[in-house]
Protein backbone atom coordinates (compact mmCIF):
# COMPACT_ATOMS: atom_id res chain seq x y z
CA UNK A 1 0.00 0.00 0.00
CA UNK A 2 3.42 1.91 0.31
CA UNK A 3 2.74 2.82 -3.53
CA UNK A 4 -0.65 4.65 -2.83
CA UNK A 5 -0.89 7.90 -4.38
CA UNK A 6 -2.74 10.66 -1.68
CA UNK A 7 -4.72 12.09 -4.21
CA UNK A 8 -6.19 10.73 -7.69
CA UNK A 9 -7.83 13.51 -9.01
CA UNK A 10 -5.81 16.65 -8.60
CA UNK A 11 -7.41 20.34 -8.38
CA UNK A 12 -8.00 20.57 -12.00
CA UNK A 13 -10.00 17.38 -12.14
CA UNK A 14 -6.89 15.50 -13.86
CA UNK A 15 -6.57 11.66 -13.16
CA UNK A 16 -2.87 10.66 -12.26
CA UNK A 17 -2.11 10.11 -15.90
CA UNK A 18 -3.42 13.30 -16.94
CA UNK A 19 -6.82 11.99 -18.17
CA UNK A 20 -10.13 13.76 -17.86
CA UNK A 21 -12.44 11.69 -15.32
CA UNK A 22 -14.59 10.14 -18.60
CA UNK A 23 -11.66 9.97 -21.06
CA UNK A 24 -10.10 6.34 -22.10
CA UNK A 25 -6.51 5.68 -22.84
CA UNK A 26 -5.43 5.22 -26.32
CA UNK A 27 -6.30 2.44 -28.28
CA UNK A 28 -4.58 1.56 -31.19
CA UNK A 29 -5.56 -1.96 -32.98
CA UNK A 30 -4.13 -3.98 -36.06
CA UNK A 31 -5.80 -6.88 -37.69
CA UNK A 32 -4.43 -10.04 -39.11
CA UNK A 33 -0.97 -10.22 -36.96
CA UNK A 34 -1.11 -13.48 -36.94
CA UNK A 35 -0.49 -15.75 -40.07
CA UNK A 36 -1.34 -18.91 -39.55
CA UNK A 37 -4.91 -18.04 -36.93
CA UNK A 38 -7.35 -18.20 -38.78
CA UNK A 39 -8.48 -14.46 -37.40
CA UNK A 40 -6.37 -12.19 -35.51
CA UNK A 41 -5.91 -8.71 -33.54
CA UNK A 42 -3.57 -7.16 -31.51
CA UNK A 43 -4.47 -4.32 -29.37
CA UNK A 44 -2.87 -1.18 -27.06
CA UNK A 45 -4.87 0.34 -24.89
CA UNK A 46 -2.20 2.59 -22.98
CA UNK A 47 -0.11 0.16 -21.98
CA UNK A 48 -1.95 -2.64 -22.05
CA UNK A 49 -0.61 -4.91 -24.84
CA UNK A 50 -2.71 -7.67 -25.50
CA UNK A 51 -2.84 -9.98 -28.78
CA UNK A 52 -5.96 -12.16 -29.52
CA UNK A 53 -6.15 -15.27 -31.95
CA UNK A 54 -9.34 -17.14 -33.43
CA UNK A 55 -9.13 -20.35 -35.02
CA UNK A 56 -12.17 -22.35 -36.60
CA UNK A 57 -14.60 -23.68 -36.87
CA UNK A 58 -12.80 -26.48 -36.23
CA UNK A 59 -12.69 -30.05 -35.67
CA UNK A 60 -13.24 -30.66 -31.84
CA UNK A 61 -11.55 -33.48 -30.14
CA UNK A 62 -12.07 -34.97 -27.58
CA UNK A 63 -15.24 -35.96 -29.14
CA UNK A 64 -16.86 -35.96 -25.96
CA UNK A 65 -16.88 -32.14 -25.64
CA UNK A 66 -19.00 -32.23 -29.24
CA UNK A 67 -22.20 -30.64 -28.97
CA UNK A 68 -24.79 -31.98 -31.22
CA UNK A 69 -26.52 -28.69 -32.39
CA UNK A 70 -24.10 -25.83 -31.65
CA UNK A 71 -20.18 -25.14 -31.78
CA UNK A 72 -18.61 -24.82 -28.56
CA UNK A 73 -16.40 -21.52 -27.99
CA UNK A 74 -13.53 -22.07 -26.21
CA UNK A 75 -11.94 -18.96 -24.47
CA UNK A 76 -8.33 -18.76 -22.90
CA UNK A 77 -7.55 -15.29 -21.27
CA UNK A 78 -3.75 -15.80 -20.07
CA UNK A 79 -1.28 -13.64 -18.56
CA UNK A 80 2.37 -13.79 -20.17
CA UNK A 81 4.64 -14.36 -17.23
CA UNK A 82 6.33 -11.52 -18.09
CA UNK A 83 3.16 -8.96 -19.00
CA UNK A 84 3.58 -7.79 -15.25
CA UNK A 85 6.14 -5.91 -13.37
CA UNK A 86 6.78 -9.04 -10.75
CA UNK A 87 6.94 -12.19 -13.12
CA UNK A 88 3.65 -14.83 -12.52
CA UNK A 89 3.61 -18.12 -12.61
CA UNK A 90 3.05 -19.09 -15.83
CA UNK A 91 -0.26 -20.98 -17.03
CA UNK A 92 -3.86 -20.51 -16.06
CA UNK A 93 -4.40 -19.94 -12.65
CA UNK A 94 -7.86 -19.13 -10.24
CA UNK A 95 -8.36 -15.48 -11.71
CA UNK A 96 -7.09 -16.62 -15.71
CA UNK A 97 -10.11 -19.52 -15.55
CA UNK A 98 -12.24 -17.46 -14.06
CA UNK A 99 -12.00 -14.83 -16.68
CA UNK A 100 -11.94 -16.86 -19.50
CA UNK A 101 -14.98 -18.40 -18.29
CA UNK A 102 -17.27 -14.82 -18.29
CA UNK A 103 -15.22 -13.78 -21.22
CA UNK A 104 -16.57 -16.51 -23.21
CA UNK A 105 -20.21 -15.92 -21.95
CA UNK A 106 -19.72 -12.27 -22.92
CA UNK A 107 -19.73 -13.43 -26.71
CA UNK A 108 -22.73 -15.90 -26.60
CA UNK A 109 -25.30 -13.36 -27.09
CA UNK A 110 -23.33 -12.52 -30.36
CA UNK A 111 -22.44 -15.48 -32.09
CA UNK A 112 -24.16 -17.55 -34.21
CA UNK A 113 -23.72 -20.93 -32.67
CA UNK A 114 -26.17 -23.37 -35.10
CA UNK A 115 -24.09 -22.98 -37.81
CA UNK A 116 -21.39 -25.04 -36.84
CA UNK A 117 -22.88 -27.77 -35.09
CA UNK A 118 -20.29 -30.23 -33.00
CA UNK A 119 -17.04 -28.41 -34.28
CA UNK A 120 -15.54 -25.46 -32.07
CA UNK A 121 -13.82 -22.26 -31.93
CA UNK A 122 -10.71 -21.31 -30.02
CA UNK A 123 -10.14 -18.00 -29.29
CA UNK A 124 -7.03 -17.19 -27.47
CA UNK A 125 -6.28 -14.06 -25.56
CA UNK A 126 -2.88 -13.34 -24.68
CA UNK A 127 -1.86 -10.73 -22.29
CA UNK A 128 1.52 -9.55 -23.18
CA UNK A 129 1.68 -6.19 -21.32
CA UNK A 130 -0.81 -5.30 -18.53
CA UNK A 131 -2.07 -2.39 -16.93
CA UNK A 132 -5.00 -2.93 -15.70
CA UNK A 133 -7.99 -3.50 -17.36
CA UNK A 134 -6.73 -6.54 -19.36
CA UNK A 135 -9.78 -8.32 -19.25
CA UNK A 136 -11.93 -5.60 -21.31
CA UNK A 137 -8.76 -5.21 -23.77
CA UNK A 138 -8.72 -8.65 -24.25
CA UNK A 139 -12.70 -8.94 -24.87
CA UNK A 140 -12.37 -5.73 -27.16
CA UNK A 141 -9.73 -7.49 -29.35
CA UNK A 142 -11.20 -10.97 -29.55
CA UNK A 143 -14.04 -9.73 -30.87
CA UNK A 144 -12.22 -8.09 -33.67
CA UNK A 145 -10.35 -11.75 -33.89
CA UNK A 146 -13.75 -13.20 -34.48
CA UNK A 147 -14.94 -10.61 -36.83
CA UNK A 148 -11.47 -11.00 -39.22
CA UNK A 149 -11.81 -15.00 -38.82
CA UNK A 150 -15.24 -14.92 -40.61
CA UNK A 151 -17.60 -16.49 -38.05
CA UNK A 152 -20.78 -15.09 -38.06
CA UNK A 153 -21.23 -12.22 -35.27
CA UNK A 154 -24.95 -10.26 -34.92
CA UNK A 155 -22.38 -8.10 -33.67
CA UNK A 156 -19.21 -6.70 -32.25
CA UNK A 157 -19.19 -6.76 -28.38
CA UNK A 158 -16.71 -3.64 -26.62
CA UNK A 159 -15.79 -4.04 -22.98
CA UNK A 160 -14.82 -0.92 -20.72
CA UNK A 161 -14.48 -0.88 -17.31
CA UNK A 162 -15.86 2.06 -14.94
CA UNK A 163 -13.79 2.77 -11.39
CA UNK A 164 -14.20 5.19 -8.32
CA UNK A 165 -11.35 7.14 -6.64
CA UNK A 166 -11.85 9.70 -4.19
CA UNK A 167 -15.35 9.31 -4.12
CA UNK A 168 -15.44 9.87 -8.14
CA UNK A 169 -16.23 7.46 -10.89
CA UNK A 170 -13.53 7.25 -13.54
CA UNK A 171 -13.62 5.33 -17.06
CA UNK A 172 -11.14 2.78 -18.44
CA UNK A 173 -8.97 2.60 -14.71
CA UNK A 174 -4.93 2.53 -14.74
CA UNK A 175 -2.65 0.59 -12.70
CA UNK A 176 -2.86 3.03 -9.70
CA UNK A 177 -6.58 3.54 -9.46
CA UNK A 178 -7.37 -0.35 -10.04
CA UNK A 179 -5.12 -1.37 -7.18
CA UNK A 180 -5.94 1.46 -4.48
CA UNK A 181 -9.78 2.88 -5.63
CA UNK A 182 -12.58 2.43 -4.44
CA UNK A 183 -14.19 0.03 -7.00
CA UNK A 184 -13.57 -1.91 -10.02
CA UNK A 185 -16.48 -2.42 -12.58
CA UNK A 186 -15.82 -4.01 -16.04
CA UNK A 187 -18.94 -4.19 -18.15
CA UNK A 188 -19.42 -5.96 -21.61
CA UNK A 189 -22.24 -4.44 -23.74
CA UNK A 190 -23.38 -5.99 -27.99
CA UNK A 191 -24.10 -2.98 -30.09
CA UNK A 192 -27.78 -3.31 -29.59
CA UNK A 193 -26.86 -2.15 -26.29
CA UNK A 194 -27.01 -5.46 -24.78
CA UNK A 195 -24.98 -6.03 -21.74
CA UNK A 196 -23.41 -9.30 -21.89
CA UNK A 197 -20.24 -9.22 -18.48
CA UNK A 198 -20.74 -7.24 -15.78
CA UNK A 199 -18.52 -7.83 -12.84
CA UNK A 200 -18.00 -5.35 -9.74
CA UNK A 201 -14.81 -5.26 -6.95
CA UNK A 202 -15.77 -2.62 -4.52
CA UNK A 203 -18.83 -0.51 -3.55
CA UNK A 204 -20.94 2.04 -4.90
CA UNK A 205 -23.97 3.26 -4.51
CA UNK A 206 -27.31 2.72 -6.10
CA UNK A 207 -26.76 6.23 -7.69
CA UNK A 208 -23.39 5.59 -8.45
CA UNK A 209 -24.41 2.14 -10.09
CA UNK A 210 -26.19 3.71 -12.55
CA UNK A 211 -24.15 6.48 -13.54
CA UNK A 212 -21.75 4.12 -13.54
CA UNK A 213 -23.25 2.18 -16.07
CA UNK A 214 -24.25 4.98 -18.13
CA UNK A 215 -20.54 6.01 -18.43
CA UNK A 216 -19.62 2.60 -19.14
CA UNK A 217 -22.17 2.48 -22.31
CA UNK A 218 -20.45 5.74 -22.99
CA UNK A 219 -17.11 4.38 -23.37
CA UNK A 220 -17.93 0.83 -24.63
CA UNK A 221 -19.65 2.73 -27.31
CA UNK A 222 -16.81 4.70 -28.45
CA UNK A 223 -14.95 1.73 -28.40
CA UNK A 224 -16.99 0.13 -30.63
CA UNK A 225 -17.15 2.66 -33.62
CA UNK A 226 -12.60 2.27 -33.18
CA UNK A 227 -13.42 -1.56 -33.80
CA UNK A 228 -16.11 -0.67 -36.58
CA UNK A 229 -12.94 1.96 -37.98
CA UNK A 230 -10.35 -0.75 -37.89
CA UNK A 231 -12.12 -3.28 -39.59
CA UNK A 232 -12.77 -0.91 -42.39
CA UNK A 233 -9.56 0.35 -43.04
CA UNK A 234 -7.69 -3.15 -42.83
CA UNK A 235 -9.18 -3.44 -46.88
CA UNK A 236 -9.19 0.23 -47.67
CA UNK A 237 -6.44 0.77 -49.35
CA UNK A 238 -6.86 -2.21 -51.53
CA UNK A 239 -10.19 -1.48 -52.61
CA UNK A 240 -9.49 2.35 -52.80
CA UNK A 241 -6.71 1.58 -55.92
CA UNK A 242 -10.25 0.83 -57.41
CA UNK A 243 -12.09 3.17 -56.63
CA UNK A 244 -9.34 5.42 -58.58
CA UNK A 245 -11.03 4.98 -62.01
CA UNK A 246 -14.34 6.44 -60.29
CA UNK A 247 -13.59 9.24 -58.36
CA UNK A 248 -11.04 11.72 -58.66
CA UNK A 249 -7.86 10.28 -59.50
CA UNK A 250 -4.73 11.84 -58.48
CA UNK A 251 -5.82 12.11 -54.56
CA UNK A 252 -7.03 8.77 -54.34
CA UNK A 253 -4.03 7.96 -55.72
CA UNK A 254 -2.15 9.21 -53.05
CA UNK A 255 -4.43 8.09 -50.46
CA UNK A 256 -4.21 4.19 -51.66
CA UNK A 257 -0.41 4.39 -50.92
CA UNK A 258 -0.34 5.83 -47.59
CA UNK A 259 -2.92 3.00 -46.81
CA UNK A 260 -0.79 0.54 -48.17
CA UNK A 261 1.78 1.70 -45.84
CA UNK A 262 -0.23 1.67 -42.64
CA UNK A 263 -2.06 -1.34 -43.18
CA UNK A 264 -5.31 -0.22 -41.97
CA UNK A 265 -3.80 0.28 -38.20
CA UNK A 266 -3.18 3.50 -35.96
CA UNK A 267 -4.98 6.56 -36.70
CA UNK A 268 -8.41 5.73 -38.15
CA UNK A 269 -9.48 9.02 -38.89
CA UNK A 270 -7.29 9.71 -41.45
CA UNK A 271 -7.83 6.91 -43.81
CA UNK A 272 -11.56 7.37 -43.32
CA UNK A 273 -12.23 10.29 -45.54
CA UNK A 274 -14.78 7.72 -48.10
CA UNK A 275 -17.83 9.83 -48.62
CA UNK A 276 -19.68 6.82 -48.29
CA UNK A 277 -18.16 5.25 -45.29
CA UNK A 278 -18.91 8.12 -43.19
CA UNK A 279 -22.37 8.14 -44.20
CA UNK A 280 -22.22 4.63 -42.76
CA UNK A 281 -21.13 5.74 -39.79
CA UNK A 282 -23.88 8.08 -39.23
CA UNK A 283 -26.48 5.38 -40.21
CA UNK A 284 -24.49 3.42 -37.20
CA UNK A 285 -24.57 5.66 -34.45
CA UNK A 286 -28.26 6.56 -35.14
CA UNK A 287 -28.87 3.24 -34.81
CA UNK A 288 -27.19 2.39 -31.76
CA UNK A 289 -28.74 5.99 -30.41
CA UNK A 290 -32.52 4.52 -31.34
CA UNK A 291 -31.95 1.59 -29.29
CA UNK A 292 -30.88 3.31 -26.20
CA UNK A 293 -34.21 3.97 -24.49
CA UNK A 294 -35.02 0.47 -25.05
CA UNK A 295 -31.60 -0.45 -22.81
CA UNK A 296 -33.01 1.26 -19.91
CA UNK A 297 -35.79 -1.71 -20.04
CA UNK A 298 -34.11 -4.34 -20.60
CA UNK A 299 -31.15 -3.88 -17.83
CA UNK A 300 -32.82 -5.35 -15.00
CA UNK A 301 -33.25 -8.36 -17.33
CA UNK A 302 -29.97 -8.43 -17.82
CA UNK A 303 -28.32 -8.24 -14.65
CA UNK A 304 -29.42 -11.12 -13.06
CA UNK A 305 -28.05 -13.20 -16.18
CA UNK A 306 -24.74 -11.52 -16.42
CA UNK A 307 -23.21 -12.00 -12.69
CA UNK A 308 -23.90 -12.98 -9.55
CA UNK A 309 -22.50 -10.65 -7.10
CA UNK A 310 -23.39 -7.48 -7.81
CA UNK A 311 -27.05 -7.51 -7.15
CA UNK A 312 -26.33 -7.46 -3.27
CA UNK A 313 -23.41 -4.64 -4.01
CA UNK A 314 -26.01 -2.88 -5.37
CA UNK A 315 -28.70 -2.97 -1.94
CA UNK A 316 -25.45 -2.80 -0.15
CA UNK B 1 -22.61 2.46 -54.18
CA UNK B 2 -23.12 -1.44 -54.93
CA UNK B 3 -20.28 -2.60 -53.33
CA UNK B 4 -19.13 -1.77 -49.55
CA UNK B 5 -16.98 -2.98 -46.92
CA UNK B 6 -19.34 -4.30 -43.66
CA UNK B 7 -18.50 -5.63 -40.72
CA UNK B 8 -20.55 -7.43 -38.33
CA UNK B 9 -23.97 -5.86 -36.80
CA UNK B 10 -23.83 -3.34 -40.02
CA UNK B 11 -27.50 -1.98 -40.70
CA UNK B 12 -27.82 -2.97 -44.47
CA UNK B 13 -32.25 -2.45 -45.30
CA UNK B 14 -35.30 -1.70 -44.39
CA UNK B 15 -36.78 -4.36 -46.01
CA UNK B 16 -37.14 -7.54 -44.08
CA UNK B 17 -37.39 -9.34 -47.89
CA UNK B 18 -33.88 -8.02 -48.94
CA UNK B 19 -31.87 -10.58 -46.67
CA UNK B 20 -29.91 -13.14 -48.48
CA UNK B 21 -26.62 -15.26 -46.96
CA UNK B 22 -24.69 -13.83 -44.45
CA UNK B 23 -27.53 -11.28 -42.78
CA UNK B 24 -30.20 -11.60 -40.35
CA UNK B 25 -33.33 -9.69 -39.74
CA UNK B 26 -34.10 -8.28 -36.31
CA UNK B 27 -37.15 -5.85 -36.21
CA UNK B 28 -37.96 -6.04 -40.19
CA UNK B 29 -34.39 -4.60 -40.78
CA UNK B 30 -31.41 -6.41 -42.00
CA UNK B 31 -28.10 -6.22 -40.36
CA UNK B 32 -24.75 -8.30 -41.77
CA UNK B 33 -23.47 -10.90 -39.67
CA UNK B 34 -20.14 -10.86 -40.95
CA UNK B 35 -17.34 -9.31 -42.08
CA UNK B 36 -16.73 -8.95 -46.19
CA UNK B 37 -18.03 -7.25 -48.69
CA UNK B 38 -21.77 -6.52 -49.57
CA UNK B 39 -23.64 -7.24 -53.07
CA UNK B 40 -26.58 -5.72 -53.06
CA UNK B 41 -27.76 -6.85 -56.65
CA UNK B 42 -31.07 -8.74 -55.75
CA UNK B 43 -31.00 -9.58 -52.13
CA UNK B 44 -28.64 -7.99 -49.77
CA UNK B 45 -26.01 -10.60 -49.33
CA UNK B 46 -22.71 -10.65 -47.56
CA UNK B 47 -19.58 -12.24 -48.94
CA UNK B 48 -17.11 -12.94 -45.98
CA UNK B 49 -13.25 -12.21 -46.42
CA UNK B 50 -12.14 -15.00 -44.86
CA UNK B 51 -13.92 -18.23 -44.11
CA UNK B 52 -14.20 -21.73 -43.47
CA UNK B 53 -15.21 -24.58 -45.96
CA UNK B 54 -18.44 -25.81 -44.97
CA UNK B 55 -19.91 -28.47 -46.95
CA UNK B 56 -23.02 -28.72 -48.80
CA UNK B 57 -24.71 -31.04 -51.38
CA UNK B 58 -23.35 -31.13 -54.91
CA UNK B 59 -19.90 -29.38 -53.95
CA UNK B 60 -17.03 -30.80 -55.61
CA UNK B 61 -14.54 -30.60 -53.45
CA UNK B 62 -10.41 -32.49 -53.12
CA UNK B 63 -9.72 -34.65 -50.37
CA UNK B 64 -7.51 -36.51 -48.88
CA UNK B 65 -7.56 -39.90 -47.25
CA UNK B 66 -7.22 -39.87 -43.34
CA UNK B 67 -8.88 -43.13 -42.77
CA UNK B 68 -9.83 -46.61 -44.49
CA UNK B 69 -12.68 -48.11 -42.07
CA UNK B 70 -13.84 -51.57 -43.57
CA UNK B 71 -16.94 -49.92 -46.12
CA UNK B 72 -15.80 -46.49 -45.78
CA UNK B 73 -13.33 -44.29 -46.51
CA UNK B 74 -12.89 -40.73 -44.74
CA UNK B 75 -11.45 -37.98 -45.95
CA UNK B 76 -10.39 -34.66 -44.92
CA UNK B 77 -11.72 -32.01 -47.00
CA UNK B 78 -9.93 -29.24 -45.61
CA UNK B 79 -13.16 -28.31 -43.55
CA UNK B 80 -14.20 -29.28 -39.67
CA UNK B 81 -16.10 -31.99 -40.65
CA UNK B 82 -14.99 -35.08 -42.19
CA UNK B 83 -16.19 -36.80 -45.06
CA UNK B 84 -17.18 -40.43 -46.16
CA UNK B 85 -16.82 -42.20 -49.29
CA UNK B 86 -18.70 -45.46 -49.05
CA UNK B 87 -17.27 -48.15 -51.38
CA UNK B 88 -20.69 -48.02 -53.37
CA UNK B 89 -20.05 -44.81 -54.04
CA UNK B 90 -16.57 -45.65 -55.87
CA UNK B 91 -17.09 -46.07 -59.65
CA UNK B 92 -16.11 -49.77 -59.25
CA UNK B 93 -16.89 -52.54 -57.22
CA UNK B 94 -14.44 -52.95 -54.49
CA UNK B 95 -13.95 -55.78 -52.02
CA UNK B 96 -13.18 -54.33 -48.38
CA UNK B 97 -10.28 -56.14 -48.00
CA UNK B 98 -8.54 -54.48 -51.39
CA UNK B 99 -10.26 -50.74 -50.26
CA UNK B 100 -6.62 -49.69 -49.23
CA UNK B 101 -5.07 -51.04 -52.07
CA UNK B 102 -7.10 -48.46 -54.07
CA UNK B 103 -7.10 -45.43 -51.94
CA UNK B 104 -4.71 -45.79 -48.84
CA UNK B 105 -3.70 -43.15 -46.21
CA UNK B 106 -2.89 -39.79 -47.49
CA UNK B 107 -3.61 -40.44 -50.81
CA UNK B 108 -6.00 -38.03 -52.32
CA UNK B 109 -9.11 -37.52 -54.51
CA UNK B 110 -11.29 -35.34 -56.31
CA UNK B 111 -14.75 -35.84 -55.29
CA UNK B 112 -18.43 -34.47 -55.01
CA UNK B 113 -20.35 -33.90 -51.72
CA UNK B 114 -23.08 -36.24 -52.41
CA UNK B 115 -25.24 -35.46 -48.89
CA UNK B 116 -24.80 -33.48 -45.58
CA UNK B 117 -27.15 -34.04 -42.64
CA UNK B 118 -28.56 -31.91 -40.21
CA UNK B 119 -25.44 -33.25 -38.04
CA UNK B 120 -22.84 -32.41 -40.57
CA UNK B 121 -21.89 -35.85 -41.45
CA UNK B 122 -20.57 -35.63 -44.81
CA UNK B 123 -21.45 -38.18 -47.18
CA UNK B 124 -19.43 -38.21 -50.72
CA UNK B 125 -19.89 -39.78 -54.08
CA UNK B 126 -17.27 -40.41 -56.60
CA UNK B 127 -19.42 -41.66 -59.35
CA UNK B 128 -19.49 -39.02 -61.71
CA UNK B 129 -17.34 -38.28 -65.26
CA UNK B 130 -14.41 -36.71 -64.08
CA UNK B 131 -13.62 -37.95 -60.28
CA UNK B 132 -10.93 -40.16 -59.25
CA UNK B 133 -8.43 -40.72 -57.32
CA UNK B 134 -5.23 -38.91 -58.11
CA UNK B 135 -2.14 -40.11 -58.99
CA UNK B 136 0.07 -37.44 -60.37
CA UNK B 137 -0.07 -33.76 -60.27
CA UNK B 138 0.06 -31.17 -57.49
CA UNK B 139 -2.51 -29.69 -55.07
CA UNK B 140 -2.52 -26.26 -53.87
CA UNK B 141 -4.59 -24.74 -50.81
CA UNK B 142 -6.37 -21.22 -51.15
CA UNK B 143 -8.79 -19.70 -48.60
CA UNK B 144 -12.24 -20.91 -49.74
CA UNK B 145 -13.63 -17.33 -49.87
CA UNK B 146 -11.54 -17.08 -52.53
CA UNK B 147 -12.58 -19.49 -54.77
CA UNK B 148 -14.93 -17.89 -57.10
CA UNK B 149 -12.01 -15.60 -57.92
CA UNK B 150 -9.98 -18.72 -59.31
CA UNK B 151 -12.83 -19.58 -60.96
CA UNK B 152 -13.67 -16.28 -62.77
CA UNK B 153 -16.73 -15.41 -63.98
CA UNK B 154 -18.23 -18.01 -65.91
CA UNK B 155 -15.15 -20.19 -65.75
CA UNK B 156 -13.20 -17.52 -67.40
CA UNK B 157 -10.19 -17.86 -64.84
CA UNK B 158 -9.76 -21.05 -65.02
CA UNK B 159 -10.54 -21.36 -68.43
CA UNK B 160 -7.65 -19.02 -69.25
CA UNK B 161 -5.10 -20.54 -66.62
CA UNK B 162 -5.93 -23.89 -68.62
CA UNK B 163 -4.80 -22.34 -71.83
CA UNK B 164 -1.79 -20.18 -70.81
CA UNK B 165 0.00 -23.21 -68.79
CA UNK B 166 -1.12 -26.43 -70.28
CA UNK B 167 -2.12 -27.87 -67.23
CA UNK B 168 -5.21 -29.68 -65.81
CA UNK B 169 -7.02 -28.05 -63.51
CA UNK B 170 -9.68 -29.26 -60.95
CA UNK B 171 -10.47 -26.11 -58.53
CA UNK B 172 -12.53 -27.69 -55.19
CA UNK B 173 -14.82 -25.50 -53.37
CA UNK B 174 -13.13 -26.40 -50.39
CA UNK B 175 -10.29 -24.41 -51.65
CA UNK B 176 -8.25 -27.35 -52.68
CA UNK B 177 -6.44 -26.63 -56.19
CA UNK B 178 -5.15 -30.07 -58.23
CA UNK B 179 -3.21 -28.78 -61.18
CA UNK B 180 -1.44 -31.32 -63.52
CA UNK B 181 1.09 -30.75 -66.46
CA UNK B 182 4.81 -30.41 -66.63
CA UNK B 183 7.21 -28.98 -63.63
CA UNK B 184 7.48 -26.23 -65.35
CA UNK B 185 3.87 -25.64 -66.28
CA UNK B 186 2.57 -26.21 -62.69
CA UNK B 187 5.09 -24.08 -61.05
CA UNK B 188 3.96 -21.03 -63.20
CA UNK B 189 0.36 -22.17 -61.96
CA UNK B 190 1.08 -22.19 -58.81
CA UNK B 191 2.83 -18.68 -59.29
CA UNK B 192 -0.50 -17.85 -60.91
CA UNK B 193 -2.95 -18.77 -57.85
CA UNK B 194 -0.76 -17.14 -55.62
CA UNK B 195 -0.86 -13.79 -57.27
CA UNK B 196 -4.39 -14.33 -57.31
CA UNK B 197 -4.74 -14.67 -53.71
CA UNK B 198 -2.76 -11.68 -53.19
CA UNK B 199 -4.59 -9.03 -55.50
CA UNK B 200 -8.31 -10.92 -54.98
CA UNK B 201 -9.64 -7.56 -54.54
CA UNK B 202 -8.57 -5.91 -57.46
CA UNK B 203 -9.98 -5.15 -60.46
CA UNK B 204 -9.16 -7.17 -64.19
CA UNK B 205 -7.40 -9.56 -62.33
CA UNK B 206 -7.89 -12.13 -65.39
CA UNK B 207 -6.10 -9.84 -67.43
CA UNK B 208 -3.25 -8.86 -65.44
CA UNK B 209 -3.08 -12.93 -64.15
CA UNK B 210 -2.99 -13.42 -68.16
CA UNK B 211 0.15 -10.70 -68.54
CA UNK B 212 1.56 -12.42 -66.10
CA UNK B 213 2.21 -15.95 -67.57
CA UNK B 214 2.87 -14.40 -70.55
CA UNK B 215 5.40 -12.51 -69.46
CA UNK B 216 6.62 -15.49 -67.74
CA UNK B 217 6.66 -17.66 -70.91
CA UNK B 218 7.84 -15.10 -72.97
CA UNK B 219 11.49 -16.59 -73.33
CA UNK B 220 9.81 -19.08 -75.38
CA UNK B 221 7.51 -17.64 -77.32
CA UNK B 222 6.12 -18.57 -80.53
CA UNK B 223 4.23 -16.71 -83.43
CA UNK B 224 0.42 -18.75 -82.95
CA UNK B 225 0.55 -19.31 -79.57
CA UNK B 226 0.85 -15.05 -79.15
CA UNK B 227 -1.82 -14.56 -81.49
CA UNK B 228 -4.47 -17.07 -79.47
CA UNK B 229 -3.40 -15.30 -76.39
CA UNK B 230 -4.02 -11.58 -78.08
CA UNK B 231 -7.51 -12.70 -78.85
CA UNK B 232 -7.97 -14.16 -75.23
CA UNK B 233 -6.58 -10.66 -73.68
CA UNK B 234 -9.27 -8.57 -75.99
CA UNK B 235 -12.37 -11.13 -74.07
CA UNK B 236 -10.93 -10.23 -71.24
CA UNK B 237 -10.79 -6.38 -71.65
CA UNK B 238 -14.40 -6.48 -72.43
CA UNK B 239 -15.53 -7.84 -69.49
CA UNK B 240 -13.06 -5.32 -67.26
CA UNK B 241 -15.29 -2.64 -69.24
CA UNK B 242 -18.29 -4.49 -67.86
CA UNK B 243 -17.28 -5.22 -64.42
CA UNK B 244 -14.48 -2.48 -63.84
CA UNK B 245 -15.51 -2.00 -60.00
CA UNK B 246 -13.57 -4.90 -57.85
CA UNK B 247 -16.38 -6.02 -55.59
CA UNK B 248 -19.32 -5.98 -58.37
CA UNK B 249 -16.75 -8.16 -60.25
CA UNK B 250 -16.80 -10.24 -56.35
CA UNK B 251 -20.48 -10.50 -56.73
CA UNK B 252 -20.67 -11.30 -60.58
CA UNK B 253 -18.44 -14.35 -59.64
CA UNK B 254 -20.19 -15.69 -56.69
CA UNK B 255 -23.64 -15.23 -58.66
CA UNK B 256 -22.40 -17.35 -61.45
CA UNK B 257 -21.30 -19.73 -58.67
CA UNK B 258 -24.65 -19.52 -57.71
CA UNK B 259 -26.60 -20.35 -61.49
Amino acid sequence: MSDKPEKFIDENGLRLDGRQVDEMRPMKMELGVISRADGSCYLEWGKNKVMAAVYGPRELHPRRMQKADSVLIRYRYNMAAFSVEDRIRPGPNRRSIEISKVSREAFEPVVLTHLYPGAVIDVFAEVLQADAGTRTAAINAASMALADAGIPMKGLVAACAVGKVDGQLVLDLNKAEDNFGDADFPMTFTQDGEVSLVQMDGNFTQEEFKQAVEMCKEGCQKILGMQQEALRNKFAGELSTDEVDVELIEEDVVEAESDDVDEGAAEPEEVDEDVEESQDDVEDHSMIKADEPEFEEDEPEDEPESEEDEPEEETA
Amino acid sequence: MECNIVIPGQFLSDDAGKSGHGTYVKDGKVYSLLYGIMNAKNKMSVIPFSSKYIPSRKDFVVGTVINVTPSNWIFDIGSPYDGLLHVSEYPRRVDSDKMSGIMGISDSALLRVKDVSSSMKVELSMRERGLRALKTGRILEVSPAKVPRVIGHGGSMVSMLKKETNCEIFVGQNGRIWIDGTDGNMDRLAEAVEMIMEHSHSSGLTDRVCRFLRNVSDDDSENDENTQKGDFAEDEEDECKVHGDACRTVDALLDAEDE
